[in-house]
């Protein structure tokens, strides 16, 4: 497990150093330091020397390592690593070297509360601000013990994500359904890859203890009983699951797979493809899912570079938005690559503006608003300086970002969303849907 | 304020800080004193020794204010082992805060007590440990069960005497599953470190508790149930069927550290279900296994290095996944270069044109290394898929005609590879020649060199070519120079009218003119081949004797986990592979020649085919017919010593096989004996350790002279692996360990 944690800035100065078992010594430091730190060749976050390895992560301007000596589980090490980073934003705002320095006690008040004998804890930032606080996050709770022991009974309880007495006048819960599309596409336009990440962000402002159900129009659910089906006798009832498979095709979505928040019942998941959960009190992700089949591509560009010689280049790029005429995408941002040697560009386009970023070696087109159905054109010249090293320009591929509400690409919809509490209030909930550009990259 | 008079502790250390700070800590002011302590913690952070101020921070542990308690408490834990006298002040408040009405301050206590390593402080710890670990506060439970994990670090004797395990055992079924959690956490903790105490037995009642736990517990707790749960044996079917699919659920967590954990376990105990079953189970856990692909990048790295792991068991798992493992633009190298090897391991005859277009774009992109990589994977993919090596032959000439230096030279190293094993692609030789005054790298050279050595007969101008090599014989690289001697002797073999002058010359230049011990002994041996006139056929037989097809993949064949259990089998065959192979050419050599040492060690070549696939090379060697006598055996053994210790240059040409860098060729077999079991750390280090231990008992039985030679080539096959680490990325430590305990035997 974690022998120890330690916080370094750019220059390699220690910022926090924490250890949690005999065999993490001082001196470990200095070796990060020099072996990581100050060496430009190393390309891996995890580093092993003699005994003792060092799994790191850069945040904003610091290095937060890991040193375990025995043989840990890597993959925990790291999101413990990544779950500090949470918890150092949910606390300060953000996690950088100004943050660590001004808030270096309650860094460590926090690991010693979240690591003991360097084997994490509980790490949910809304039961440790109960009772680890600082000026910017003061906890209504006293110091009393009657007090203390219900927020240990709390942050040791099975439902440990969310207080008991929570009330609000009046009850709501926002959902958002958020989509990054991913796209490869290559240079003669067929699709390498199209994928979604989709996650779903709650905000839940309800009283006592509700239970919610979640219904998307997730393909198998819709299928009632097909997976359970499945599961209890592999490969029989094959034809029948698949004639319903295909009833059901129409507006629903197959999710590839799916990640739950902890107050998410997998049990009950698994079994019949049901979410049910006691949500956390404020904001939360609620899931995250993964979608291949039938992603709707917002954007289809059509680039067409042609180098000239080896002094000019040639940009006609194309974009054409492929959804409803009745939404509109905005701060679309085209980055076309230009060779390293650009000396000047000229462009002209029929919406937006374009502008050469030398240092980025890019031309960055934007458009602030990009309604469905349009379509966008781009011609630009670059001009190149003359290299007595000729090497060929390696064409890295154009990138998109964008944002579009009310879209989602999967064709994810959020079919309803119930709560039962005892009380049986009435509550209030709102959904909206975003898509915005994973990694968008094209070919050419 | 206060922020910045902390923030200026991060500044130049002023004279008399020590002195300053002490006033502060006997401040009569409380603030004051709190603000002291904080100077302190931060110059104690710095690296600065405090420890002067012992006494003056101590005066302050007695406070009501839980910060000041907190920050007292850590420079105690840090300062304990200077002061171990001092420390005894402290007991008694830690003995009065364990029994406080508030159970933060009572787990603080505990939690505090046990990193306090001082042997006085143990003696005190008896009483507040046992009272916490029944305490009513579940948060002050699952802290002093841990706390045991602590004192048994310290003194196992104590825990033991004390019946502090048995506690433990029984908090198993604590109704907390936190507690239950924290508990599993100490066990495992202390029957790892002293197996012999028993501290975790899984009986099928402590089963369905950590079950039960298992969905309730924090996600941290969760990886330490389902790590128990990978590491517990059943024979049970029933028993593995539950496991499997109480487990499986939590491939859904969002935390990889709780997925990678839950596919680990269900694949351990999949291979007691029914095959329908484990499909299933197969077919399951592969789209979490995608979705970590999309992670932050180092999940990513962590979770690709477990993927490659049991794409060696289950080869199938995520041959339709293909598309998700392309590199994006901007990911970080090592991510690409992992990616890289698991596509050439997912490449089956449907996908390899897809995979070929992408490896073409890679080898385009500006990251040598990477373009490098890519070429290789080309390769690669050539030989593991024999109805795609015309598609891969014709990328690689593409990619030459790009004319990129570094890209032209790679893709003839690879293209050699493919050559060895297809034979039948000699049209493409004269597009290689014509890059001939481009290779600048000993590897590439040596490659082209090879070529036109093998298919002398086919190239007209295979003398000229091979002529301007000998002119300049003494300015190459001892590997490339190898290579020239060994094509010319093939040449001559071959066209005896074009190269009787040029083998004159090259035989010469490599003897009188040159230093190296390996290529003067390999041309002496050619020599003498060539100067045998009893036997004409005999040369030819040796030299030009068929070459047994590259191994691309280490035949990694037995169990794969995600930490990966040891495989024995295949070391086996590697060493019977390399005997076979020498057997078979040193009754050659003893038939025609006196025998001498000397000639023995030149039979590298045929020994390193050996080594690159065991398991043909032994099959051609049994097909032969071939039964050493005794005496030849053991020589053989020495021989191999003699090999692995000193064949470096000869071993060191171009061996393209995945994952660790060229360091293969410089520990020769061993590292390969030792990369599938030092892969394997899984939680069974004395298993482990044992394997090891097994394999070099092996080979240290056989060859007792060289024993200390071949401990060091050990450590170097070590420290290749804790560069190019085979299994998952922080396995390596357990391996160090039982490195040294291997030195150590030697």
């Amino acid at each position: 497990m974690l022998s120890g944690i330690l916080i370094f800035n750019q220059k390699g100065e220690n910022l926090i150093f924490r250890a949690f078992r005999s065999d993490c010594r001082p001196r470990l430091a200095d070796i990060f330091r020099i072996q990581v730190i100050s060496n430009p060749q190393v390309r891996s976050p995890i580093l092993t020397l003699g005994s003792t390895t060092f799994s790191h992560v850069k945040h904003e301007n610091i290095y937060l390592v890991a040193v375990t000596k025995s043989n840990a589980n890597a993959a925990l090490v790291f999101e413990f690593l990544y779950r500090l980073v949470m918890l150092g934003k949910s606390y300060f705002g953000k996690l950088d070297e100004e943050a660590v320095k001004n808030n270096f006690v309650l860094i460590y008040e926090l690991l010693d509360e979240i690591l003991d004998f360097g084997y994490p804890q509980n790490t949910d930032p809304d039961t440790l601000k109960m009772y680890i606080t600082t000026e910017g996050v003061k906890s209504a709770i006293a110091n009393s013990p009657t007090d203390s022991s219900r927020i240990t009974q709390q942050a040791t309880g099975a439902i440990s994500w969310r207080r008991s007495d929570i009330k609000y006048r009046k009850n709501e819960a926002f959902v958002d359904v958020i989509e990054d599309v991913n796209l490869l596409m290559s240079a003669t336009g067929t699709v390498l890859r199209a994928d979604v990440n989709g996650q779903i962000v709650m905000r839940a402002y309800l009283s006592g203890t509700p239970e919610c159900k979640f219904g998307l129009n997730d393909r198998l659910l819709l299928d009632t009983g097909e997976s359970s089906s499945n599961m209890n006798n592999p490969g029989g009832g094959n034809g029948l699951s698949t004639s319903k498979t295909t009833r059901a095709a129409a507006g629903s979505v197959t999710l590839e797979d799916c990640q739950f928040h902890q107050c998410v019942k997998l049990g009950r998941f698994d079994a019949d493809r049901i979410i049910s959960f006691v949500p956390p009190d404020g904001e939360f992700e609620l899931m995250r899912y993964r979608a291949t089949e039938n992603v709707n591509l917002p954007f289809k560009v059509h680039p067409i570079v042609r180098e000239i010689g080896t002094t000019k280049v040639e940009y006609s790029v194309a974009i054409k938005a492929n959804y409803s005429s009745k939404l509109f995408a905005t701060n679309v941002v085209i980055r076309i690559p230009t060779p390293l040697n650009t000396a000047k560009t000229t462009e002209r386009t029929s919406q937006g503006r374009a502008k050469y970023e030398p240092e980025q070696n890019n031309i960055v087109w934007k458009i602030a608003r990009f309604s469905g159905q349009s379509e966008y054109v781009l011609n630009a010249e670059a001009t190149l300086t003359t290299m007595t090293h000729q090497k060929a320009w390696s064409r890295p591929p154009l990138s998109l970002s964008f944002s579009l509400l009310m879209f989602t690409s999967s064709g994810l919809l959020v079919r309803y969303l119930k709560v039962f509490e005892k009380n049986n209030y009435s509550s209030v909930k709102w959904v909206r849907y975003m898509t915005r550009a994973g990694s968008y990259e094209i070919r050419f | 304020m206060a922020m910045n008079k902390i923030r200026g502790a991060f500044t130049v250390p002023r004279k008399g800080e020590t002195f300053e700070l002490r006033a502060g800590l006997v401040s009569q002011y409380a603030y004051e004193r709190k603000e002291s302590i904080q100077k302190t913690i931060m110059a104690m952070t710095l690296g600065k020794d405090v420890s002067a101020l012992f006494p003056d921070v101590l005066k302050n542990i007695a406070t009501g204010d839980l910060e000041q308690k907190k920050l007292v408490y850590l420079y105690l834990m840090n300062y304990a082992k200077s002061h171990p006298d001092l420390c005894i002040l402290a007991v008694n408040t830690f003995v009065q805060d364990s029994e406080d009405p508030n159970p933060l301050i009572r787990a603080l206590a505990i939690r505090t007590m046990g990193c306090i390593r001082v042997d006085k402080m143990v003696d005190y710890m008896e009483e507040p440990l046992r009272k916490t670990l029944r305490d009513e506060s579940p948060y002050v439970r699952k802290t002093a069960a841990i706390c045991v994990a602590k004192l048994f670090d310290l003194n196992p004797a104590m825990a033991l005497e004390n019946g502090f395990l048995e506690m433990l055992q029984e908090m198993i079924g604590d109704p907390n599953p936190m507690v239950v959690a924290n508990s599993v956490t100490a066990l495992q903790e202390i029957h790892h470190t002293a197996p012999e105490t028993q501290a975790l037995q899984i009986t099928s009642n402590t089963l369905r508790k950590m079950l039960m736990a298992l969905n309730e517990c924090t996600e941290w707790g969760r990886v330490t149930i389902l790590t128990t749960l990978a590491e517990y044996k059943t024979s049970d079917v029933k028993e593995s069927e539950h496991i499997c699919e109480r487990v499986a659920p939590q491939f859904q967590h969002v935390n990889s550290g709780v997925v990678l954990a839950a596919v680990k376990a269900v694949f351990l105990h999949m291979k007691n279900v029914n095959s329908d079953l484990s499909k299933n189970y197969l077919k399951k856990m592969a789209p979490p296994l995608v979705t970590l692909v999309s992670s932050a990048p180092e999940v990513q790295y962590v979770a690709l290095r477990n993927i490659d792991l049991l794409l060696q068991k289950e080869p199938d798992i995520l041959n339709k996944e293909l598309r998700v493992f392309f590199c994006k633009y901007n990911d970080p190298p090592y991510v690409k270069f992992q990616k890289l090897e698991i596509m050439v391991r997912i490449a089956n005859d449907r996908n390899v044109d897809q995979l070929l277009a992408e490896l073409k774009e890679y080898a385009l992109e500006v990251d040598m290394d990477f373009v490098r990589r890519a070429v290789r994977a080309i390769g690669q993919v050539a030989i593991k898929i024999e109805s795609a090596s015309e598609r891969c032959v014709n990328t690689l000439l593409d990619l030459i005609n790009t004319k990129v230096n570094y890209v032209v030279q790679e893709a003839i190293v690879v293209i050699k590879d493919i050559f060895r094993k297809y034979p039948g692609y000699e049209g493409i030789i004269p597009t290689l020649c014509q890059c001939i005054d481009e290779l600048d790298e000993p590897n590439a050279r040596a490659a082209l060199i090879w070529i036109v050595g093998e298919y002398a007969e086919k190239i007209s101008n295979a003398g000229d070519i091979l002529g301007g090599f000998v002119d300049g014989f003494n300015e190459e690289f001892s590997s490339t120079q190898l290579q020239i001697l060994t094509a010319v002797v093939k040449l001559f073999l071959k066209r005896p009218e074009k190269a009787q002058g040029l083998v004159q010359r090259v035989l010469q230049a490599a003897t009188s003119e040159n230093d190296n011990p390996d290529v003067r002994d390999r041309a002496y041996i050619y020599w003498r081949l060539l100067s045998n006139t009893s036997d004409s056929n005999a040369t030819k037989n040796i030299v030009l004797s068929d070459k047994p097809p590259h191994r691309h993949h280490h035949p990694l064949t037995a169990t794969v986990a995600p930490r990966p259990t040891p495989f024995r089998t295949f070391v086996g065959h590697g060493r019977f592979g390399a005997d076979a192979v020498m057997r078979a050419a040193i009754e050659y050599v003893f038939n025609l020649l006196r025998p001498s040492s000397t000639l023995l060690t030149n039979l590298q070549e045929q020994l390193q085919n050996a080594r690159e696939n065991p398991l043909a090379a032994a099959a051609a060697a049994a097909a032969g017919g071939t039964t050493a006598p005794a005496q030849a055996q053991n020589n053989v053994e020495n021989l191999l010593d003699i090999d692995f210790d000193g064949g470096a240059p000869a071993s060191a040409q171009t061996e393209p096989s995945s994952g660790m860098s060229g360091l293969e060729g410089l520990a020769g077999t061993p590292v390969r004996v030792a990369s599938p079991a030092a892969g394997t750390t899984t939680g069974q280090a004395s298993n482990n350790l044992d394997d090891l231990l097994g394999v070099f008992g092996d080979s240290g039985a056989a060859q007792p002279s060289s024993s200390g030679a071949n401990s060091g080539d050990l450590m170097n096959g070590f420290s290749g692996l804790a560069l190019s680490g085979n299994a998952g990325p922080s396995q390596n430590n357990q391996t160090k360990k039982s490195n040294d305990d291997i030195l150590s035997l030697f």
